[in-house]
């Protein structure tokens, strides 16, 4: 009885957000940009498979995480037993190949994001294992969080999707298809999390759990697949809320600040270093020729301009799974459809927004 | 209008609160924990070094021979391997490399003649192998892969009964002075088995269940010099002791949930315990176990050390044990992926009795 109620209030609450914040329109200026050729050189015998993860550390060393080969079953009684399936390469700042990470490790499963944290540590989030791991610039490992399920009953117990208001998972350390990382200038540990639970659960930098927020739906707070997440400067957490089409804004203790509902469905947000910090946000494409579109806005959700389109060509994208944009210009892109990795030189001086931005300074 | 808000929101707190009692159910510590005393501990950083491109996986398994190398039985990540390490924790080799019996790594425990035995609940066996590393006997069978992989049982389906000769996800191997074999069997079983040292099944004890001689996933298992079987009843929070031909001696039931055990040898014998914290990394459960107790083998409590964590010192989901030499431990650990050495300084006992009641 009282469900139409709230739901009457809820709808009205989104509608004045959505006309608060028009939707992108053409009147967004395009971004020239380049993309280098063959970026990655790989050793003859190794290929990529999908890029889901692409990060750069500060020496601009390039990290993928990518889905080959095949997740592997291996049988007990009536359990079956989920294994490999994910390598993580380390490549230098020209693309050379330099060495694989976690050869045959018990977590890579099935690869969802890498990123490197301000230390050149390397954390690996698989969606497959529903672990992340934290490796030590060497490539040892140093943290793991998570557990991945021991075996898989035989059938599959049929997980139904996630019911609304679900998802918050125990107020514990265990994810569920997590899908990306992030830290706070303190060093707390923000995962979102992810496929399956609707949340993000905060950690101390030892791995300790504090809290968790979030549940399955489309309110303030809420989330549909939290797919990326990022934080600025000044520790602003943004949660790319891919289902709900918005980019949410957080405190470090998970209040909502804001929601940026113009950029389309963001897949994957990166947010640029620097004392003016961008942030990047694509609307990917799940089919081959559907349109792709990266966003570049100011952190306060004013988009400056956009790029890119669906394609298999080089510039083109085949869903843009992660990016890297340590640089404001410089912007890698993992992709699933195509299996690799682009470096994309923007040149933003010839757009309109940055005339305006720097006439603004 | 404003009676069914009001109504809405007393429904919404009342499934609030339902909630709420539901996520609390956090067992109590253990009951030796208020009173126990602490022993002071180091841990060695990095004590395993590791070739460049091996990872260790999930530590399921640790024991050391009498020479101090050290044998880990790990999760790896296309099935389980067997490490050798010398007694500083430099990689030494792999043993049983893709080995038919190896799955899912559970015990690895070393035997008075320094042969390695190893338990896997994936393949439902149990291998003894040489000290040099070659096979020298096998206990179970791995279920043939005849038509696929068998269907799980719906729920509260009760178990096959136990076969002399076959595990139900076996968990844990001990021997006594005689050679006989106990092995703790396990997940889908809920029974203690003995063998004769040739693998001759002599008998055994245990159903599901509760009760004195009954279990709920026994868990680990050793034996002290007077041929004795403790037995980590882990999801009955009990330790229990068996006399050598498998009857219910006496129970302990004040350490928490026993995950592993080990005995030390010589004259004066120690029990340790480990009310590990569970591998889900539910951080309220932590909170509540992850200490290892020092007991006398009567069960008395010697004294307790350790918490939940993933730091140096800290435990994240203690497997198994190692304490052939008495203040210095190995803990092969789940979620943390390594294995510590611990030395214990348990003469300084009192003073840090002292200093944890002015806390």
């Amino acid at each position: 009885m009282k469900r139409p109620l709230f739901l009457i209030c809820f709808v009205g609450v989104l509608s004045a957000l959505a006309a608060a914040r028009p939707v992108a329109a053409q009147s967004v200026p395009e971004i020239a940009y380049d993309s280098a050729p063959n970026l990655l050189k790989m050793p003859e015998d190794i290929y990529l498979g999908e890029v889901l993860g692409v990060s750069t550390n500060s020496k601009g060393h390039i990290f993928v995480y990518t889905r080959t080969g095949s997740v592997n079953v291996t049988t007990g009684t009536n359990r079956v037993f989920v294994r490999s399936g994910s390598r993580l390469f380390e490549f230098d700042q020209n693309g050379k190949y330099l060495h694989e990470i976690g050869q045959n490790l018990y977590a890579f499963v099935q690869a969802h994001a890498v990123r490197v944290d301000p230390q050149d540590n390397i954390w690996v989030v698989d969606e497959g294992s529903s672990m992340i791991v934290k490796f030590d610039p060497e490539g040892h490992v140093l943290m793991t969080m998570g557990r991945k399920p021991e075996a898989v009953d035989n059938p599959a117990r049929q997980e139904a999707a996630p019911a609304a208001g679900s998802g918050a998972g125990v107020p514990g350390d265990n994810f569920n298809g997590p899908s990306d990382v992030a830290w706070d200038a303190a060093g707390d540990i923000f995962v979102a999390d992810g496929s399956r639970n609707s949340r993000i659960a905060k950690f101390d930098k030892n791995g300790t759990f504090i809290k968790s927020w979030g549940t399955r739906g489309p309110a303030p707070g809420q989330f549909n697949v939290p797919h990326s997440i990022v934080v600025d400067a000044k520790d602003n957490i943004y949660v790319a809320d891919r289902g709900n089409k918005r980019i949410q804004v957080f405190d470090t203790d998970g209040n909502p600040k804001t929601q940026y509902t113009n950029v389309g469905s963001p897949w994957a947000l990166c947010i640029t270093s620097g004392a003016h910090q961008y942030l990047y946000s694509s609307d990917s494409n799940s089919g081959e020729f559907d349109n792709a579109t990266i966003y570049k806005m100011e952190l306060d959700g004013t988009v400056l301009g956009k790029f890119g389109a669906g394609g298999k060509q080089l510039k083109e994208f085949g869903t843009v799974h992660e990016m890297d944009c340590r640089r404001e210009n410089e912007v890698y892109v993992g992709e699933i459809l195509n299996w690799r990795v682009q470096k994309l030189t923007l040149h933003p001086a010839a757009g309109k927004p940055d005339a305006t931005r720097s006439a603004r300074k | 209008m404003k009676l069914r808000v009001l109504s809405g929101s007393l429904l919404f707190l009342f499934v609030a609160a339902v909630f709420a009692l539901a996520q609390q159910n956090v067992p109590a510590p253990a009951k030796a924990f208020a009173t126990a005393p602490d022993i002071a501990y180091d841990s060695v950083p990095n004590f395993l070094k590791l070739p460049t491109g091996t990872y260790l996986g999930e530590g399921i398994g640790v024991a050391r021979n009498s020479k101090g190398q050290v044998f880990v039985y790990t999760r790896g990540g296309d099935t389980s391997h067997l490490y050798e390490f010398d007694p500083n924790g430099s990689f030494v080799r792999e043993i049983g490399k893709g080995l038919y019996g190896f799955q899912m790594a559970h015990a690895v425990r070393v035997d008075p003649q320094d042969n390695i035995w190893v338990v896997d609940e994936g393949t439902d066996m149990v291998v003894k192998f040489t000290p040099d590393g070659r096979v020298a006997m096998l206990l179970g069978r791995r279920p043939e892969f005849n038509g696929g992989v068998r269907a799980t049982p719906p729920p509260n389906t009760p178990p096959p009964a136990a076969q002399p000769y076959r595990f139900g996800r076996p968990t844990d191997v001990a021997w006594d002075a005689a050679g006989n074999i106990f092995i703790s069997d396990g997940y889908t079983n809920s029974r203690v088995v003995k063998y004769d040292k040739y693998g001759k099944y002599i008998n055994s004890i245990g159903t599901k269940g509760t009760g004195p001689g009954e279990f709920n996933t026994p868990h680990s298992i050793q034996t002290d010099a007077n041929g004795n079987v403790y037995v980590a009843d882990r999801g009955n929070r009990r330790i229990q002791v068996l006399s050598n031909d498998l009857a219910v001696k006496t129970i302990y039931d004040n350490v928490g949930a026993p995950w592993a055990l080990c005995i030390t040898p010589g004259p004066h014998q120690y029990l340790y315990s480990s009310n590990s914290n569970p591998d889900n990394n539910n951080s309220r459960l932590n909170a509540v176990s992850g200490e290892i107790y020092k007991m006398e083998l009567d069960g008395t409590v010697v004294g307790k050390f350790g918490k939940a964590g993933k730091q140096l010192k800290e435990f994240t989901t203690v497997h198994a044990m190692d304490c052939r030499n008495d203040n210095d431990l190995l803990t092969a650990e789940i979620t943390g992926w390594r294995v510590q050495k611990l030395a214990l300084h348990p003469q300084v006992q009192t003073s840090s009795k002292v200093q944890t009641s002015s806390r």
